[in-house]
């Protein structure tokens, strides 16, 4: 769409910027004596008004030529090319005008003085049309600009959209169902032990209700809201799920986004040791390398386990919040390896500048 | 035929987790008149369990190892009446719809253990009551709308095979059953070749002919035979007949 015509308001706006230039043009062409004040003004304005309108096709050499995309000698051979045509176009109506203000008797003749004009309107054509060259790419840019900056908008709601999501579908409902479930049984073999179980997962749930509104935690903080899951699992699994972990002490005062790996704890616990007669272990490695924060989570799955009635919406969910807050600056893969499933995120190391 | 009016009715558990089947164990311990059979805490045990001991009722857990829910019911067939035990799935919910006796979510209360109990007792002493549907299709309902098999459990006496559909050559229909023919084998299943055939990719199954289900990806050629009818010969060798509507199904999936 040209950002001019068809749009009343802005094409007013454009012909009366115009005005100061017919009457520069105006000027110019009375400097040379070869023509009256009163042919000058009657030759400039209507000149302008048609060069006016010869200028807006400027924008369309414009908008298919890029600053930032073509090259130099391009650039310069297509708008060089457009503003010779261009001002050959206006000297041309400028002759016709010429001979039709002849006929009128006080312009008597002025066909023959206007072609000594020619030499001044060919600078002029050209250098009116290279202005107008650079108006467009202006607005071009300030439309690039523009569209960027809804853009970022755009991508930061959807990341906020996506982290609340996330956090939303966290306390998955299957592990609260059959945690109860391990109570209920308890209460009438072993009381004490429902007791203990009560309080663990009391315990799970209150440090997952205050982590909605913190954008990150230490990974201190996450690892013992992961002590305090797999304890909840433990009892429901018995000896089936082992957890082992190696987790670097300069690591665990890294900024982590809440709740970012627990999930994928959990996911192996329901899609890996669940499904496991003998059940297996997860192991849990954290580590720091150069700037970066290095997480492995590791399961023992079984390969030719019951289809999926719930497929990998825990992952997808860390790698897209992932992925927002940190770019390409964090990594994520996820696939099995043998008979382990492995998950490993790289991810920028960032600490709280000072403690709060 | 006379039938021993007291005679004790058979149970099973079936769960992966100890303390769920504690609870179940415990809440039956109150009835005299069931014998618990059998404890698993898997598909295959449980299908192993079912074929052995006989029993009336099953408690089936859906999420487990080996095989799920779903997949042990279609292998042990609708003898038994089955009660579904689960934390929380919507597909549950939809088989019991198309006929399970009941179904029970975790954490289950007593007086919903005493109801579906009830139910089961009225199922196994009348056992005409509403006819009960075909296994197979109770876990076509359960399956997740959009979704193809990609394993088939079959069933063989006591043991229990998984054939990956990527692994199936052909079924062929042989009046109940569908035979499958995986990897040099045949596995007897029961089931209609149409179940089969809605349950797996048309992408890559196509039913050749009334009585045949090939994998595309194993068809080298199809070559006329006869007036009207064709063969489609696999890479194993093996000629399939294709009828003519078959081959039309086959070209136009072909051409495509």
């Amino acid at each position: 769409m040209h950002p001019i015509l068809g749009q009343f308001r802005r094409m007013v706006l454009y012909l009366i910027a115009w005005i100061p230039l017919a009457i520069l043009l105006a000027y110019l062409l009375g400097t040379t004596h070869a023509v009256s004040e009163r042919e000058a003004l009657a030759l400039a304005f209507p000149l302008c008004l048609i060069y006016a309108f010869v200028c807006l096709s400027a924008w369309y050499p414009c908008r298919v030529t890029p600053l930032d995309q073509t090259k130099l000698s391009t650039l310069l051979v297509t708008h060089a090319t457009s503003a010779v045509v261009a001002t050959a176009l206006w000297i041309l109506a400028g002759k016709l005008l010429a001979v039709e203000l002849a006929n009128v008797s006080a312009f008597r003749g002025l066909e023959k003085r206007f072609s000594t004009e020619i030499p001044l309107l060919v600078g002029t054509g050209i250098l009116f049309y290279l202005l107008s060259v650079a108006f467009y790419y202006v607005l071009l840019a300030v439309e690039a600009s523009r569209d960027a900056e809804a853009r970022v908008l755009k991508a930061s709601m959807l990341a906020r959209e996506a982290e609340l999501r996330a956090l939303k579908a966290q306390v998955n409902p299957h592990f609260l169902f059959n945690s109860l479930n391990s109570i209920s049984a308890l209460t009438s073999s072993d009381a004490s032990k429902a007791r203990e179980m009560c309080i663990l997962l009391g315990d799970f749930l209150r440090r997952t209700l205050g982590l909605g509104e913190k954008s990150s935690i230490s990974l201190r903080e996450e690892m013992s809201l992961i002590h305090a899951f797999v304890a909840v699992e433990k009892i429901r699994f018995g000896s089936r799920l082992q957890m082992e972990e190696t987790v670097a002490p300069e690591a665990l005062d890294v900024d982590i986004p809440p709740l970012l790996l627990q999930p994928l704890v959990e996911n192996a616990v329901a899609h890996g040791i669940a499904n496991l007669v003998e059940g297996g272990s997860i192991r849990l490695q954290a580590a720091l390398a150069g700037g970066d924060l290095s997480i492995v989570v590791e399961n023992t799955f079984d390969p030719d386990a019951p289809p999926r009635r719930r497929n990998g919406v825990g992952l997808a969910n860390v790698r897209q919040r992932l992925a927002a807050r940190y770019g390409n600056r964090a990594s994520f893969g996820a696939g099995p390896d043998g008979e382990c499933f492995r998950v490993a995120i790289h991810m920028p190391a960032e600490r709280k500048e000072s403690a709060s | 035929m006379t039938q021993d009016a007291h005679r004790k009715i058979r149970a099973m558990i079936v769960d992966d987790e100890e303390l769920a089947r504690q609870v179940l164990r415990e809440f039956l311990s109150a009835h005299a008149d069931i014998e618990l059979v059998a404890e698993c805490a898997n598909g295959f045990e449980a299908v192993k369990a079912a074929a052995e001991r006989k029993p009336d009722l099953i408690f089936l857990d859906i999420q487990m190892p080996k095989l799920d829910g779903f997949e042990v019911l279609e292998l042990i067939g609708m003898d038994a009446a089955i009660i579904f035990v689960t934390a929380f799935d919507n597909h549950a919910i939809r088989a019991f719809e198309v006929h399970a006796v009941d179904y029970l979510l975790k954490p289950i209360a007593v007086y919903r253990f005493e109801a579906a109990l009830a139910r089961a007792r009225e199922r196994i002493e009348n056992k005409s009551s509403p006819a009960a549907p075909k296994a197979s299709e109770l876990a076509a309902a359960a399956r997740p709308p959009a979704q193809y098999l990609d394993r088939i459990p079959v069933r063989d006496g006591t043991s229990v095979f998984i054939i990956p559909v990527a692994k199936l050559d052909y079924a062929e229909a042989q009046d109940d059953y569908v035979a499958l023919a995986s990897q040099g084998k045949k596995h007897l299943k029961q089931q209609t070749i149409s179940s089969l055939e809605a349950a797996l990719d048309p992408s890559r199954f196509l039913r050749v002919h009334r009585s045949y289900i090939v994998n595309l990806e194993r068809v080298v050629k199809v070559e006329p035979y006869g007036k009207d009818s064709y063969v489609a010969v696999l890479n194993t060798g093996v000629q399939l007949p294709v009828s003519r509507a078959g081959y039309s199904r086959l070209r136009s999936l072909l051409d495509r």
